[in-house]
């Protein structure tokens, strides 16, 4: 219907304010806050230190992307997304494929995505105690330490020690999303036609070559769409790291690093969360292309 | 052949169903374990791991019981009707040793009480051996403290906050001083500001503002997207899609910096409006999607009859929009409420659930009894909510999955 040039304006302008203010505008005075010194004051140039390399307004990038603290956390935001990105994905795909083919489906998914209801702070709490270790004589009661115990190991202090703790953490991480990724991967199954998986068998395919012939490369759009949101999840993930390392022994990551700076050193806070939005940026024109290709086909 | 088929069917199926109900197990256990220690007491969560429940329990006290009473009491201590020792009132005439001793001591019938075989001569030796059978009896009178596998009392601590060095309720029955000084030991103790009671209704008001505000927002600018032209229509929206990507982190400080100049620091208002405005880009998206997919037709002939848009929109689209209004509900729910980061920083006066637990967190692990509770506690109402409307929070994310 034809209506006046202001009417749809009226429908927009609530939520076009509101996002502008939470979003856009803070977003720009965020940027403009990390060429600034910790008071917000000066220029982020009076950080230079005498005789050491200086970046003169880019300062707090300086330290962003160079101290040692931000590079071991860029780093492990690196493992996160080679590592565990790619293990929840492949879990998700697992828990479908396999919750496709028996009765009690739902029963089983539910199980696996129930993570995905609790908050990362309670998951977090959770694994805490999975990992707990007890130093003094007591018994473990945490329960991978009594496992190890009454193997006749030593117990391991999984978060504490710099050569395993990042990888305990991401267990909590595939643990968390692979309910997710498994939902989102299910349905893409579901909606594969069955004419073809039906063909595909009478021409006498195996289930692995139905699988990964069939149904991979078919759902493989479905899976660049779940990776993607990995990706944006992992590179700000925050939750999980706070309440179970806080940081320390080595496990620091981005988001975490730019929140325990954000009251004492809020120019450095700010140009880590910069360099944050820069990582999501490829993935952000990747979704609005990919919205677009949408919209032209529809 | 019938049943010989679905047989072969299930052999041939076994690697499937053990593959997926290991995963299943590995996935329950760890909250599994959470939920039955925050059921145990304090010293049995100390002491031992929760998997030990599924263990037959050795009693404390039940060896020396049986050598010396079993005989004429009965492996239950119910086999003399006039000295029953399951009965709780006679039991608990006698809490200690020592009393028990005195009365052992004194004849029956003529002769001394235990003969076979006797009670040792040494009165040291004699308690020794009396103190775990008064432990045993108060089991079989089932009025042993240590004895009781579940408790509720870890609940009561993480509602109230409790810190101190037993428990809420015992310390309130026995007038501690330090507790009296912190509790008034009323229910007026579930709003203590340390405790998850009050943190739960913080989070109730933080969630529902912040759930229905994005809704009605989101409803006006995703009818306006779907059935208005207007210039620009497509750009706005593809800025909106990138807008869903942007991290909270981007936004915390100018906004926080903001709030204190506008006197919105740590008020309930603030956070209605920056869950209100992260949430819209995800919320206009999803309902744009479902009200441009409502049928043309019944839209065009309700504009034919002469109804204008904000009758259409509100009597015709968002009756037909229910469905979509309950995934985005149930998404935005359960994101409010699981949030930390944002509570932590617009809210810390007042702690919401999430925030509150981190409070309670002992880095010498010398608390899981209450840490497993109030865990527990900020589950209770996601879990609900997500098992009872599954469906629709699976429909909202498959409509779109990305979330800032």
């Amino acid at each position: 219907m034809k209506q006046g040039r202001l009417t749809p304006w009226l429908y927009l302008l609530p939520a076009l304010v509101i996002m502008f203010i939470f979003i856009v505008y803070p977003t720009g005075n965020t940027i403009y806050l990390s060429f600034l010194d910790k008071t917000s004051s000066q220029p982020a140039s009076v950080n230079c230190v005498e005789g050491q390399p200086c970046w003169g307004i880019f300062e707090n990038y300086h330290y962003a992307l160079t101290n040692p603290e931000m590079v071991t956390a860029l780093r492990n935001n690196a493992r996160w997304l080679i590592l565990m990105v790619p293990g929840t994905v492949i879990c998700g795909i697992l828990f479908a494929v396999l919750a496709d083919r028996v009765r009690y489906e739902s029963l089983a998914k539910s199980i696996i995505f129930m993570p995905m209801a609790i908050s990362f702070i309670g998951a977090g709490i959770i694994w805490r105690f999975v990992y707990y270790i007890e130093s003094g004589s007591g018994e473990q009661i945490g329960l991978l330490n009594a496992v190890l115990v009454s193997l006749g190991r030593p117990p391991v202090a999984f978060l504490s020690n710099p050569a395993i703790n990042n990888y305990a953490l991401m267990i909590v991480g595939v643990w968390l999303w692979a309910g997710f990724c498994m939902t989102i991967i299910s349905a893409a199954i579901k909606g594969l036609p069955s004419e073809v998986l039906e063909a595909a068998r009478v021409d006498g395919a195996g289930e692995r070559q139905l699988f990964f012939q069939i149904m991979l490369p078919m759902i493989m759009p479905t899976i660049v769409v779940v990776t993607t949101t990995m990706v944006i999840n992992v590179l700000k993930i925050f939750d999980i790291v706070f309440v179970m390392t806080g940081g320390n022994f080595g496990t620091e990551v981005i988001a975490n690093r730019m929140f325990t700076l954000i009251v004492t050193d809020t120019g450095r806070s700010m140009a880590i969360a910069v360099v944050l939005i820069l990582l999501t940026i490829p993935i952000m024109i990747f979704n609005v292309y990919r919205f677009r290709k949408q919209e032209e086909l529809a | 052949m019938r049943p010989l088929s679905g047989l072969n069917r299930f052999f041939r199926q076994l690697p499937t169903h053990l593959a997926l109900v290991t995963m299943c197990v590995l996935w329950m256990v760890p909250t599994l374990g959470l939920f039955i220690t925050s059921l145990r007491p304090r010293e049995a969560v100390r002491t031992s791991g929760w998997w030990t429940i599924f263990r037959p329990q050795i009693q404390e006290g039940r060896a020396e019981y049986t050598t010396y009473c079993a005989s004429c009491h009965g492996a239950d201590g119910d086999a003399i009707a006039a000295a029953d020792l399951s009965d709780p009132a006679l039991v608990s005439a006698y809490p200690r040793s020592n009393r028990l001793l005195t009365m052992l001591r004194q004849e029956i019938d003529g002769g001394p009480h235990l003969i076979d075989p006797p009670l040792p001569e040494d009165t040291n030796e004699a308690l020794a051996v009396l103190s775990p059978i008064v432990t045993y009896t108060q089991t079989l009178a089932g009025i042993n403290p240590e004895a009781k596998l579940f408790t509720l009392r870890n609940y009561a601590d993480a509602l109230v906050g409790y810190k101190g060095s037993q428990d809420y309720l015992t310390d309130c029955e026995q007038g501690v001083s330090s507790t009296l000084a912190k509790f008034r030991c009323d229910p007026g103790d579930l709003l203590n500001p340390e405790g998850m009671g009050r943190a739960f209704l913080n989070t109730l008001m933080v969630a529902i503002p912040s759930t229905i505000l994005p809704i009605v927002f989101a409803a006006l600018a995703a009818y306006a997207f779907a059935w208005m032209d207007f210039k620009g229509r497509q750009w706005i929206f593809a800025i909106l899609v990138g807008l869903q990507i942007v991290p909270l982190q981007m936004t915390l400080v100018p906004i926080a910096r903001l709030y204190v100049q506008i006197g919105l620091a740590s008020t309930f208002l603030g956070i209605w409006l920056f869950h209100t405005g992260f949430g819209l880009p995800y919320a206009i998206y999803l309902m744009r999607n479902f009200i441009g997919g409502l049928p043309r037709e019944i839209l065009e002939s309700a504009y034919l009859d002469g109804a204008n848009h904000w009758t259409v929109f509100s009597r015709l689209v968002m009756p037909l929009t229910l469905p979509a209004i309950a995934s985005l509900g149930i998404f935005q729910f359960l994101w409010v409420w699981n949030d930390f980061l944002v509570a932590k920083v617009f809210l810390s006066a007042r702690p919401v659930l999430t925030v509150q637990v981190t409070n309670l967190i002992d880095p010498r692990g010398a608390n899981w009894h209450i840490l497993t509770g109030a865990a527990f506690l900020s589950f209770i109402i996601p879990m609900i909510v997500f098992f009872a409307f599954q469906r629709y929070f699976v429909r909202g994310l498959l409509a779109g999955s990305v979330k800032g």
